[in-house]
């Protein structure tokens, strides 16, 4: 018979009631190449360190829980795969740029707070009942904010960008892209405040492009290209509003 | 020790998928000075109604009709369903469909600017709106979203509720819930209670379900004394991966995909399902026919195909192939690019150039908490609503694309009805609940903390793992007697050993293992009422089928089966309570051609 394939994860432990210190921890795991890397976690909790701590639910990358890092890239681990690793260790960790609650765990506190203040819902003077039927939207229009509307809040673009690591008040990749998102729905009228929230931070306009979001975004939302346009569009607001006051408030155009 | 602390508020909604997020918006909107509750175990946004695929089902075309949607949800729940139940269900769906793409939901759109409708399974006319292959997922984040509006919506996310708290009139007054973050039971509190906690699919092991589906509600509301209705029936969604059991989802057929069998041929012919029109037809997929047959029928003929000998072998089990490569890759990409994103990623497969390997999965439970028309339980204050609740509009068989509109009919329902009861029956006797909430605090410890952590009792994931194989062995698909038996007894055991269970974790901290422990507990009660109510129906209808009693019996059937708490691990008591019918009597149920339009 033949051995038994095993293959190393080392996980980041760290409990707050007992830890003044994070540290790894190593378990071998029975190798599998359909398994994904949340299996082989999921394996060492059922049977072997109950104490070991991390969200999933839905293992098909659509309900967000699981991102880690995994040997040092933001992932989510419901969606990589033991055999690109396999026969090396792999070293599993807390997405880096958010406070840890436990083991793997962070806080999205901070997170939840910032996709709240972009208010990312459809915003309008005049709401129409519902007996008059469905707003009218052209598949053109649809396809101006549908990518936008495809993050599920995973927060791998929180550790993968630059800016938000060390400011605080950046409201981050995956939430501006969100209010580009409404900011570009033709049944919204909220741009203009959506995007006095959006542009409130210095740290926005220190975002340089460099796109590191866009290339760990599972869902290819592209958080970089949103900003780049929400910028573009803060401008021509700024210049509506203090250069030619009598155009003041932004109004969305057909196709804006 | 000291009490647990208390929180009050209007209306306590426990879940925040898409049942308890429009409760919430119904109650936020109707009611701003009211304070709503949403507790949920998860992020709203994590809930597992984002993962639905393919649509949500509502009147809007001219070709269609309500009476249409009517009967074929009727038909397809093989009678089951109450009618009237039924009739405000489709009458209030399109209104709750337009009120969602109000509040932003991307519907996929025709390019007149209306929304798109496809076909689905057991559906005369095509009326399933979708967002692509997402629509879940949109219809949630939507939802979420529009709750950041309302300021007076507070929730209560990643806290665990285990206990309802009842007053001394018998009124249900709030929950017990462990916030996970540190561990400390809090007493949430209001003057009526919603319980969305959505299915129970992981009391199987092979299922569409997300981890946090446990039917942890459905134990909550039965140890308070409200029935489980209708439990035995599960439905198996008939194309799921084999191996990892994800879903492909029913609008890959909708879009004209085909189920063929180990030598090629599309087997549902063979079993009273339509004849196969050529995929080229322009009449091809036709609806109520063949692959856009009903998911029990469905997946009953695959178990007969694989007793026949002529599935495909996969290292994961027997499979067919339902194949899309007709589709091409532009339809592919725009009506169903999940379908293969999911394929690509977990099968190694690319449907626009090979087939892709299916199997039935559990995905979805028809029962749940017994609840009127009016979406309340005979707990006053308690209402339920979501896949946790059976109205019943699903009866023996749920058709796709009815229960994403059923969150929102029955959640904005389920919040009218809820904050109404709060208006009209405001004071409670804040003492004694918080003295209930105490009880359960002492008792979780008790019960998980009080053995020395690792002292070689019964562990989670064993007993876990020895429910599955045996719900899958025993309560599956086609059941008999002795299988039933076999599980019930199972199930006794189980609860035997679970007073035995250790676990490796004794602190407070986001301690999922005790979080598992308790959604183990859930489960053995959900199964148990299950197992029990599948043994007691001695008759074949829908996804209930009993090899020993093949036929369907309206004499003695017709009936909702209603399943009593006693203490943990005895068998529940079964009762029965009528269907309602108006317009529909009991008829032959036929799918394939110009089935669902002999109505007379």
């Amino acid at each position: 018979m033949a051995e038994t394939k095993t293959i190393t994860l080392e996980l980041f432990r760290y409990h707050p009631e007992t830890d003044s210190e994070p540290r790894f921890q190593s378990y071998e795991v029975p190798y599998d190449e359909d398994w994904v890397v949340l299996d082989a976690i999921n394996w060492i909790k059922d049977y072997v360190d109950g104490s070991v701590t991390h969200r999933w639910s839905c293992r098909m990358g659509v309900c967000g829980s699981c991102g880690m890092m995994v040997n040092g890239e933001p992932k989510l681990t419901c969606a990589a795969f033991l055999k690109n690793y396999y026969p090396f260790p792999i070293k599993v960790e807390p997405l880096v740029n958010f406070p840890v609650e436990r083991d793997l765990v962070v806080d999205m506190e901070g997170f939840m707070d910032k996709l709240q203040d972009v208010k990312p819902y459809i915003i309008r003077d005049d709401v129409n009942d519902t007996s008059e039927g469905e707003y009218l939207q052209t598949p053109a229009e649809l396809a101006q904010y549908k990518q936008y509307s495809m993050c599920i809040n995973c927060m791998l673009c929180y550790s993968a960008c630059p800016v938000v690591g060390h400011e605080d008040d950046f409201l981050g990749p995956a939430a501006l892209a969100l209010g580009h998102r409404y900011n570009k729905d033709s049944r919204d009228q909220g741009q203009s405040e959506r995007l006095e929230v959006m542009l409130r931070s210095e740290a926005m306009w220190g975002c340089t492009f460099v796109g590191e979001c866009t290339v760990v975004c599972p869902k290819h939302v592209d958080p970089a290209g949103a900003i780049q346009q929400a910028k573009a569009m803060g401008a021509q607001e700024y210049f509506k509003r203090f250069v030619m006051p009598k155009g003041a408030g932004a109004t969305k155009g057909a196709g804006a | 020790m000291s009490h647990v602390s208390s929180h009050h508020h209007d209306v306590v909604i426990i879940g925040g998928g898409g049942a308890g997020l429009r409760a919430a918006i119904a109650i936020a909107e109707e009611n701003p000075d009211f304070s709503v509750a949403c507790v949920s175990k998860v992020y709203p946004m994590r809930s597992h109604t984002v993962t639905a695929e393919g649509g949500a089902a509502a009147v809007i075309k001219d070709n269609d009709s309500l009476e249409d949607h009517i009967y074929d949800t009727v038909s397809g729940a093989d009678w089951l369903a109450d009618q009237d139940a039924v009739e405000y269900f489709v009458n209030r769906a399109p209104e709750e469909m337009i009120q969602l793409e109000h509040w932003g939901c991307p519907w996929s759109r025709r390019p007149d600017g209306t929304v798109q409708v496809r076909p689905f399974g057991g559906m005369k006319i095509e009326r399933t709106w979708f967002a692509a292959d997402k629509t879940g997922f949109h219809m949630l984040h939507s939802l979420f979203q529009t709750t950041l509006k309302y300021g007076n919506i507070v929730r209560y996310d990643e806290h665990f509720a285990t206990k309802l708290l009842l007053d001394d009139e018998g009124r249900c007054r709030g929950c017990a819930a462990i916030e996970l973050r540190t561990g400390t039971v809090r007493a949430v509190l209001g003057k009526s209670v919603i319980i969305c906690t959505g299915g129970a699919g992981k009391a199987f092991p092979f299922t569409t379900n997300g981890a946090i589906k446990t039917g942890d509600g459905m134990a909550m509301a039965y140890r308070a004394g409200v029935a489980l209705k209708d439990m035995e029936f599960i439905q198996y969604h008939p194309t799921g991966l084999p191996g990892t059991g994800i879903l492909i989802t029913e609008a890959s057929r909708g879009e004209g995909g085909i189920l063929v069998n180990r030598d090629g041929r599309r087997y549902l012919q063979d079993y009273d399902l339509g004849q196969p029109l050529e995929v080229d037809d322009p009449r091809h997929p036709q609806t109520r026919t063949m692959e856009l047959g009903p998911r029990d029928k469905l997946s009953q003929c695959f178990i007969k195909e694989m007793w026949a000998g002529r599935t495909i072998k996969t290292k994961d089990g027997d499979a067919v192939h339902l194949d899309l490569r007709h589709l091409g890759e532009k339809k592919i990409d725009k009506r169903i690019p999940f379908v293969r994103e999911l394929a690509r990623s977990y099968a190694g497969i690319d449907p626009v150039y090979q087939p892709i390997p299916v199997r039935p999965v559990v995905h979805y439970v028809m029962g749940g908490i017994d609840v009127d028309s009016d979406s309340a339980t005979n707990i006053p204050g308690l209402y339920a609503a979501g896949e946790c609740a059976c109205v019943s509009i699903n009866g023996a068989n749920r058709l796709g694309s009815n229960s994403l509109t059923e969150l929102l009919v029955f959640g904005g329902q389920a919040g009218t009805h809820a904050a109404r009861f709060a208006m009209d029956h405001p004071d409670y006797d804040v003492s004694g609940l918080v003295a209930q909430a105490d009880d359960e605090r002492d008792r979780i410890r008790r019960t998980y903390f009080s053995s020395p952590a690792k002292s070689g009792g019964e562990r989670i994931a064993v007993l876990r793992k020895e429910l599955h194989d045996s719900m899958e062995e025993g309560a599956g698909i086609y059941r008999n007697a002795d299988s039933l038996e076999a599980t019930c007894n199972k199930i006794a055991e189980l609860w035997e050993r679970y007073a035995n269970i250790a676990l490796d974790d004794h602190t407070n901290s986001f301690n999922t293992e005790l979080t598992a422990a308790l959604e183990l507990s859930s489960l053995l009660d959900v199964a148990q009422s299950m197992a029990h109510s599948a043994m007691e129906r001695t008759e074949s209808r829908g996804s209930h089928q009993r090899l020993d009693h093949p036929e369907r019996n309206d004499d003695d059937f017709l009936a909702h089966s209603l399943a009593f708490h006693r203490e943990d691990g005895s068998a529940p008591r079964i009762e029965y309570s009528p269907v309602t019918i108006t317009k529909w009597p009991p008829g032959a149920r036929t799918y394939g051609a110009d089935s669902g339009l002999k109505r007379e």
